[in-house]
């Protein structure tokens, strides 16, 4: 599979992520089904798919303390060792997790290989590149700010923190364009980030050699899926509004369990639900659940104490080895010939052997 | 054997895979110079390894049992349900490509199913088709593949060009470490009989004699002779050491490579003479021919392998008395030793927590294990000025260090054998911060890859570490690479001869005794390798 | 079945899950329900806005936007329902506007208003109307979290608190 038709294969799994809901709500007008059975169905999927993804990890133990030390280990006083990435105790460990949740402290490391072969050999450089880095904490910072900027749909009273996050989100008080006719509603600064850092992703997906070879359709598809999120949310803010009231009354409904699918809310908010509900029921059984086991991950929140604390393996068992007794009876005659001390004499031997 | 090409051929490498073909389909080439031959039946048999029988990797029939696809997904199904670190990372990858260009065998080969993803993705769309319900229904789509007999051999082929190096691991935004994935892996291969000898018959040697290479303990001992007369013949001391002896405070565990060949003998001899050194001052240890071997070829078979043949460390401990156990400069055997000794084989509670007889230092890092490194142990010493040392004796050499990837990213052992090094010579330069510490690069052999007929793989995965080396000797002159690590100093010498000949390979406590002054010593007119020492050479 | 490491791992789970349920949880299943823009009177007899309701309840932000910009740059003052919601002074002001109209309502041909001609001034004809500014603006702003900075600059009417 080449990555063209990867990439196909992805765009046709989109296909009916927009059709079904331009079909079912647009023509058909099933509203209440796709306002409001489709999203819990969304929500249960995912809520369960989570706890079974997570809870199916768990059922794995870890049978060695395997950290990944990426710095100086605990030692002598008199040797500064590095805390974070090669922690010596919880709180370390906590340290790490969080550098590496909330800072993508690893990726920070990522250079670009730079292989020239010239004259006097093959010359190796380790370019500066965070472009991926910078990326990958722009789309998700800005999924995240989104995604609580939400909540204003879905909580009442809005609380506090959503109209911080707005305010902030939304300081530049700028249009879409600089275009009378589209100075309003303020742009938001994550959603612009959001599409240029997936636009980004897609597109380094597909330049970087390496990088589309690697490729599946599973890794287009939710590029694409939260690309048509944020498209139909943006062209709802700024090109095809619809009643954000009648929004609000919807997913308040959803969240007070007492649903309802209000009249006249454009179909293109059906679309934005129905992508929603689609990545999030895709969510638990994909590389997206990335999200929960990178908590998990062994070579990441375990404390470097291998030699301090013995680390427990819930199903060691006893293996068979070659004994020192079974060693020596077969080079007892060259040890003593070797002079080196044995634990039988050569006479010794028959006489164990009449035991056995 | 393969020839294998001139470094001018090896290094054009293309980095970009082909552009329009997918690498499903793909069959790995099993090509002369970058596979290893297949265990041997006696190899396998002796230690009690299924499906013993002698194959050739080359051959269309690589004589599978013939329900090897059951066995193949059981195997998985078994190691799924007890390894966390399997289950995750078949499942959290995003494919964004971090690891990709880090692998040394990547950089060296260009092949792309040598990127650390890709070579994961090979048994994780196997995964995806067992035990996913979309790689089950979707196939394909979902990035999912049945396992055939082509693909067991694609397997096999990129298992067996991992060196478990774990770089991949330190740049992976999740931690995903493809050494645990080649791990498992290589765990399946061996359940069908598939090692390679150069795995399998270090393993049955170890097994039997107590260390990989096979000598026998009477052989040992000569061995061990031999460097008391080397040492004599250079310093004018005769040392003593002991093999066996009950009652000690001490059991000296280091790898059999540093007894049998060069340089790694003048590390042994550098060991022999610093315990002498110190016999005086109350060190009080033994050397094993039993438990004769550091490092674990065993681990690079299966767990079970590796704890089988690292039991000898503290049955051998238990037997003869000791109080702790100090381990030698060794890689692997490091990575065993710290993150899975005690787990296999513990609690050592036979053991004391171990303290320098020399110094009283306590060894905080080893008190569960009770098994410390000898550059800890040096580096102590050093720092209470214990040892009486000329570092002018190697002013001849212009040093660079080679971080070992177990030390390093297993165990987070940086500074201190830089220290024990700065201590010994004057010239020391590191190599480029992109290559050393928890980003250095394998020497391209490890895992049991340092077999002779692979010698166009070792010299492709050899390539970042010896491009590194180049560079500082290009800037520095530097001429000599210190390393802790026995395998390094089996393989490096053949790959910087090969990339960077102007730059030899010693072990850290090669350079120590050089550098240590023995009370009543001759006057010392060359080093242990009888090569003149600095301002000697116009008296030879 | 043995779930190891539950003790982190379950507390884990429960907290990520409840962060992202937490809608739920602080709506306690209760909220107000949504408001209905107020109309006084005077809003009421006036029986229509500047424009037909359902592009005025989606678009007003960008009509007060494009009434200042057009005051404040170009100085024109007045607004026709008829003809001014055509500009065709910047851009493609025509096709964003019959967009917007075709989106708002059934018929893309009815600018729908009286064809009377406006000041352009929010307090002076917007809230001269809706002289109610707590029941026809802020209740929907308030349900919505929206702070909209007109009244940054603009001073707010007058309302007779009952």
């Amino acid at each position: 599979m080449n990555f063209i038709l990867g990439m196909v294969i992805a765009a046709i799994g989109m296909g009916p992520v927009v059709m079904i809901p331009l079909v079912g709500v647009g023509l058909l007008k099933l509203n209440f089904f796709f306002g409001v059975i489709v999203p819990y169905a969304a929500l249960a999927i995912f809520v369960i798919g989570m706890i079974y993804r997570v809870m199916n990890w768990s059922r794995s133990p870890v049978p060695y303390r395997i950290p990944t030390t990426a710095g100086q280990e605990f030692s002598y006083p008199w040797i500064k060792s590095n805390p974070i990435d090669n922690p010596k105790n919880t709180y370390g460990v906590v340290a790490r997790m969080i550098f590496e949740v909330l800072t993508f402290r690893s990726l920070f490391r990522h250079t670009k290989l730079e292989y020239r072969n010239t004259e006097t050999g093959p010359k190796i450089d380790y370019e500066w590149e965070k472009w991926l880095w910078l990326a990958a904490l722009a789309f998700h910072y800005s999924f995240l700010v989104i995604f609580l900027r939400h909540f204003r749909f879905f909580m009442d009273p809005v609380p506090g923190f959503v109209l911080i996050l707005e305010k902030l989100d939304g300081f530049m008080q700028l249009g879409l364009l600089p275009i009378n006719g589209l100075g309003a509603p303020g742009v938001y600064l994550t959603d612009m980030l959001l599409m240029l850092a997936l636009t980004y992703l897609l597109l380094r997906r597909i330049y970087i050699p390496q990088v589309r070879y690697i490729s599946l359709p599973a890794d287009y598809f939710p590029l694409f899926l939260i690309l048509t999120l944020g498209t139909t949310g943006i062209l709802m803010r700024y090109l095809i509004r619809v009643d954000i009231t009648a929004v609000k009354e919807l997913a308040i409904g959803l969240f007070t369990f007492h649903p309802v699918a209000p009249a006249g809310i454009g179909v293109i908010f059906y679309v934005h639900l129905f992508c929603l509900c689609v990545l999030i029921s895709y969510f638990p059984f994909s590389k997206l659940c990335h999200m929960a086991g990178i908590f998990l991950s062994p070579t990441r929140n375990l404390a470097n104490t291998s030699r301090i604390v013995r680390h427990v393996n819930p199903w060691n068992y006893p293996v068979k080895f070659h004994t020192y007794e079974a060693y020596e009876n077969e080079f007892r005659e060259h040890m003593i010939e070797a002079g080196l001390p044995v634990e039988k004499g050569l006479d010794s031997e028959p006489a164990k052997e009449a035991e056995e | 054997m393969a020839d294998t090409p001139k470094p001018e051929e090896l290094s054009k490498i293309d980095h970009a895979p082909p552009l329009m073909e997918g690498w499903m389909d793909v069959p790995a080439e099993i090509r002369p110079g970058i596979y290893c031959y297949g265990a041997k039946a006696k190899n396998l048999a002796a230690v009690g390894m299924p499906n013993a029988r002698d194959w050739n990797p080359a051959d269309e029939d690589w004589k599978l049992p013939d329900n090897w696809e059951q066995i193949v997904e059981e195997g998985m199904k078994d190691r799924l349900d007890k390894y966390r670190s399997f289950k995750l990372f078949m499942d959290i990858c995003v494919r964004c490509g971090a690891c990709a260009d880090k692998c040394h065998f990547f950089i060296g080969s260009g092949d792309p199913k040598n990127m650390p993803v890709m070579r994961a993705e090979l048994l994780r769309s196997v995964y995806r088709k067992k035990f996913t319900a979309a790689g089950k229904i979707l196939g394909k789509i979902a990035g999912a593949r049945k396992l055939t007999e082509e693909v067991l051999k694609e397997w096999w082929t990129y298992l067996y060009q991992c060196t478990e190096c774990r770089r991949c691991s330190v740049f992976c935004p999740y931690g995903i470490d493809m050494a645990e994935i080649t791990i498992m892996g290589r765990e399946l291969t061996n359940l069908l009989g598939l090692n390679i000898d150069w795995i399998a018959g270090p393993v049955a040697n170890c097994n039997r004699t107590g260390n990989h290479l096979g000598i026998q303990p009477h052989a040992y001992k000569d061995m061990i002779d031999f460097f008391v007369d080397e040492i004599e013949e250079v310093t004018g001391i005769r040392v003593e050491p002991d093999l066996n002896r009950k009652g000690a405070e001490i059991l000296f565990v280091t790898p059999s490579g540093d007894v049998f060949a060069d340089p790694g003998t003048y590390t042994a001899m550098g060991y022999l003479m610093l315990f002498h050194y110190l016999k005086s001052q109350g060190l009080d240890i033994t050397w094993s021919t039993y438990a004769s071997e550091g490092g674990n070829f065993g681990f690079f078979t299966s767990h079970e392998m590796a704890k089988r043949l690292n039991a000898k460390m503290y049955a051998e401990a238990k037997r003869l008395g000791v109080k702790w156990i100090l381990g030698g400069e060794c890689g692997h055997m490091w990575r065993v030793v710290h993150q899975y000794m005690n787990t296999w084989n513990g609690p050592a509670d036979f053991l004391e927590e171990p303290v320098s007889p020399i110094t009283g230092t306590k060894f905080e890092t080893a008190t569960g294990t009770k098994m410390v490194h000898i550059i800890e142990f040096t580096a102590d010493l050093m720092r209470n000025n214990r040892l009486k040392l000329d570092p002018s004796r190697n002013d001849n050499l212009i040093v660079t260090f080679h971080d070992s990837c177990n030390t390093s990213r297993g165990m987070g052992f940086l500074e201190e054998p830089r220290y024990v090094i700065k201590n010994v010579c004057n010239n020391f330069y590191e190599m480029p911060p992109n290559t050393i510490r928890e980003q250095t690069f394998c020497c391209g052999s490890g895992s049991g890859l340092n077999a002779g007929e692979d010698m166009e793989l070792r010299m492709r995965g050899g390539l970042p570490r010896a491009n590194a080396v180049k560079h500082v000797h290009e800037k520095y002159g530097v001429n000599m690479l210190s390393c802790i690590c026995a395998l390094d100093r089996a393989v490096l010498p053949t790959s910087l001869g090969y990339w960077v000949p102007e730059v030899a390979v010693t072990g850290v406590h090669e350079m120590v005794a050089n550098a240590l002054v023995f009370e009543g010593e001759k006057e010392r007119t060359t080093n242990l390798r009888g090569e003149p020492l600095p301002g000697m050479e116009e008296e030879e | 079945m043995t779930f190891y490491d539950r003790g982190t791992i379950l507390p884990g789970l429960i907290i990520g899950l409840c962060l992202f349920l937490s809608p739920f949880i602080y709506n306690g299943g209760k909220a107000g329900k949504a408001p209905v823009p107020e109309l006084t009177p005077k809003a009421k007899e006036a029986k229509q806005c500047v424009a037909p309701k359902p592009y005025m309840t989606a678009w007003h932000m960008q009509l007060l936007d494009n009434w200042r910009q057009e005051v404040v740059r170009e100085g024109s003052r007045y607004f026709n329902a008829n003809q001014d919601l055509w500009w065709n002074n910047q851009f493609d002001g025509q096709l964003l506007e019959k967009w917007r109209r075709f989106i708002t309502s059934s018929d893309a041909s009815t600018p729908g208003a009286t064809g009377k001609t406006y000041y352009k001034s929010l307090q002076v004809t917007c809230m001269e109307c809706h002289s109610n500014k707590s029941k026809f603006c802020d209740e929907c702003h308030n349900y919505l979290g929206v702070s909209p900075y007109c009244w940054d600059c603009h001073v707010q009417p007058k309302e007779d608190k009952q």
